[in-house]
């Protein structure tokens, strides 16, 4: 029996609950106009997640697809060893790459997760679309299913849905493209930037959109527009194309307190209203020989 | 003669009516009214009022069942309804997860205006798409305590059922308070 739904009415990190507490096995799909993606669970565990951005197609999530996306090994390499390795069930490919010794047994598990955080995260920033969640279903045998225990993303959902809900009101849209600043207001002495934002400025060019920067470096769509974010307002960057930042570039706090307003005030109006610790029931007044003589003839009808 | 009321709520479209219908003993006095606006897409007449129905259990003992009105702009008549009940039930279409969080919100409001036992309903069971009774309980976050029922609102077994459960959950507050008064008495002698 398959339990639908849309992301409007029950939040991703409420469903996920359930399935924490439920203890539950199947497979979350769900659909919306930002893409489609797949949560696998067994016993309220996350298994394996994938996601898409074209509607029309299914997620994926394979191994090949994932190492290349990392950067860790490029597909070259995985085809030199492997030459069937795009279409390859993940546990053989692991291996075979494994034992060339292009990559850890580690460094799998790490990218798989990590890749699941992300499909995860991602969806948990949707805001509509609709779900079904199919009980007992199984990840698709060819792919890796490492579980994941629900509390942490549950907790860092919500931080990462508020954060999220900041960033999309500094940076909209992620059609637009970049250059490096040419009178950068900031110090640029003692500047410390994280591998994952030296990838994303390595694909800063006025031709790539944010959104192509996310593909080209295979972080999520988060995390690039987390980073853009930051290189914005640090002033290393700036926006070529057609501007559609608010107030990002000033780093305007401002907007930063009225966003952190709103969604204070969105989560205090999704907290049930009124929610109180329970109270023993109250005796009603009337006999017990009253409520009695009800169940009989009830019980009777 | 004594009259003693149980009050039957949930949102809009949750079954109340048939609720009350399965179960009463004269034909429901429903205060229903063609449908006009987009609800109409879910049902075509809704309860404006109240729908009310009765169990004369003898002589001197009758039970009358009230069905609130699922629209919200009727919300007022639900602590008029609400006085002097013996228990209430929620009655949640257990096929629509978007009326959940409504029901949640229906259920704190009740417990602001009364204090008395109740248990939640979870209707149309006998639908392929319904949520089952024990994830409608962590979706409406309750305690532990409280009973979640499976339901079929036009089933007569079923509906016996819920009252019966909700009759058992009022009786134990009787025996909590003679627990109490006995535990009560003991410490001071």
């Amino acid at each position: 029996m398959a339990l639908k739904g849309k992301l409007q009415d029950i939040r991703l990190t409420q469903f996920l609950n359930l399935v924490k507490l439920a203890r539950k096995t199947g497979c979350l799909s769900l659909r919306s106009s930002q893409g489609n993606a797949i949560l696998f669970f067994r016993e309220g565990k996350l298994v394996h997640a994938a996601l898409t951005k074209n509607a029309n197609e299914e997620p994926g999530g394979d191994l090949y697809t994932l190492l290349v996306r990392s950067g860790k090994v490029q597909a070259s390499q995985i085809d030199a060893v492997f030459p069937n390795g795009a279409s390859a069930d993940d546990k053989q490919l692991g291996m075979r790459l494994i034992n060339a010794g292009l990559v850890s047994r580690n460094d799998i598990l790490r990218i798989v997760r990590k890749n699941m955080l992300d499909v995860v995260y991602e969806t948990l920033t949707w805001e509509e679309g609709a779900f079904e969640f199919q009980p007992n279903a199984t990840p698709p045998p060819e792919r890796l299913a490492v579980p994941i225990t629900l509390d942490n993303i549950i907790l860092e959902g919500d931080r990462h849905r508020e954060e999220m809900v900041e960033l999309k009101e500094d940076l909209p849209s992620l059609d637009i493209t970049l250059r490096f600043a040419e009178g950068p207001r900031a110090n640029l002495v003692n500047i410390n930037l994280s591998p994952d934002e030296w990838r994303v400025i390595s694909f800063i060019n006025p031709r790539h959109s944010v959104a192509d920067i996310a593909r080209y470096s295979g972080l999520s769509e988060f995390e690039t527009r987390r980073i853009v974010h930051k290189l914005l307002k640090n002033g290393l960057v700036e926006v070529a194309g057609k501007a559609t930042v608010q107030e990002a570039a000033a780093g305007n706090s401002h907007s930063r307190s009225r966003a952190a307003r709103t969604t204070a005030t969105k989560r205090q109006q999704s907290r049930p209203a009124g929610r109180r610790p329970a109270m023993k029931p109250k005796r009603p007044d009337v006999e017990k020989s009253v409520v009695n003589r009800l169940i009989k003839f009830i019980r009777g009808l | 003669m004594q009259t003693v009321k149980m009050v039957i709520t949930g949102p809009f479209a949750a079954g109340k009516t048939e609720f009350i219908q399965t179960i009463s003993e004269i034909a429901v006095v429903a205060t229903e009214r063609k449908i006009t606006d987009f609800t109409k897409a879910i049902k075509d007449n809704t309860t404006v009022a109240m729908d009310f129905g009765r169990i004369t259990v003898d002589d001197d003992l009758v039970l009358y069942l009230f069905g609130t009105p699922g629209q919200k702009r009727f919300d007022f008549m639900w602590e008029i309804l609400s006085e002097g009940m013996l228990g209430f039930i929620v009655l949640v279409d257990s096929t629509r997860s978007e009326t959940f969080k409504e029901a949640r919100q229906i259920i704190d409001i009740f417990r602001t205006f009364s204090n008395t036992p109740f248990v939640v309903a979870a209707n149309k069971q006998d639908l392929e798409d319904a949520w089952p009774p024990e994830d409608l309980r962590i979706m409406l976050d309750l305690e532990p305590h409280i009973k979640v029922l499976p339901c079929v609102a036009t089933d007569r077994e079923s509906v016996k059922t819920v009252l019966l459960e909700l009759l058992y959950s009022i009786l134990e507050t009787y025996e909590d308070d003679e627990e109490e008064q006995f535990e009560a008495d003991t410490e001071t002698n």
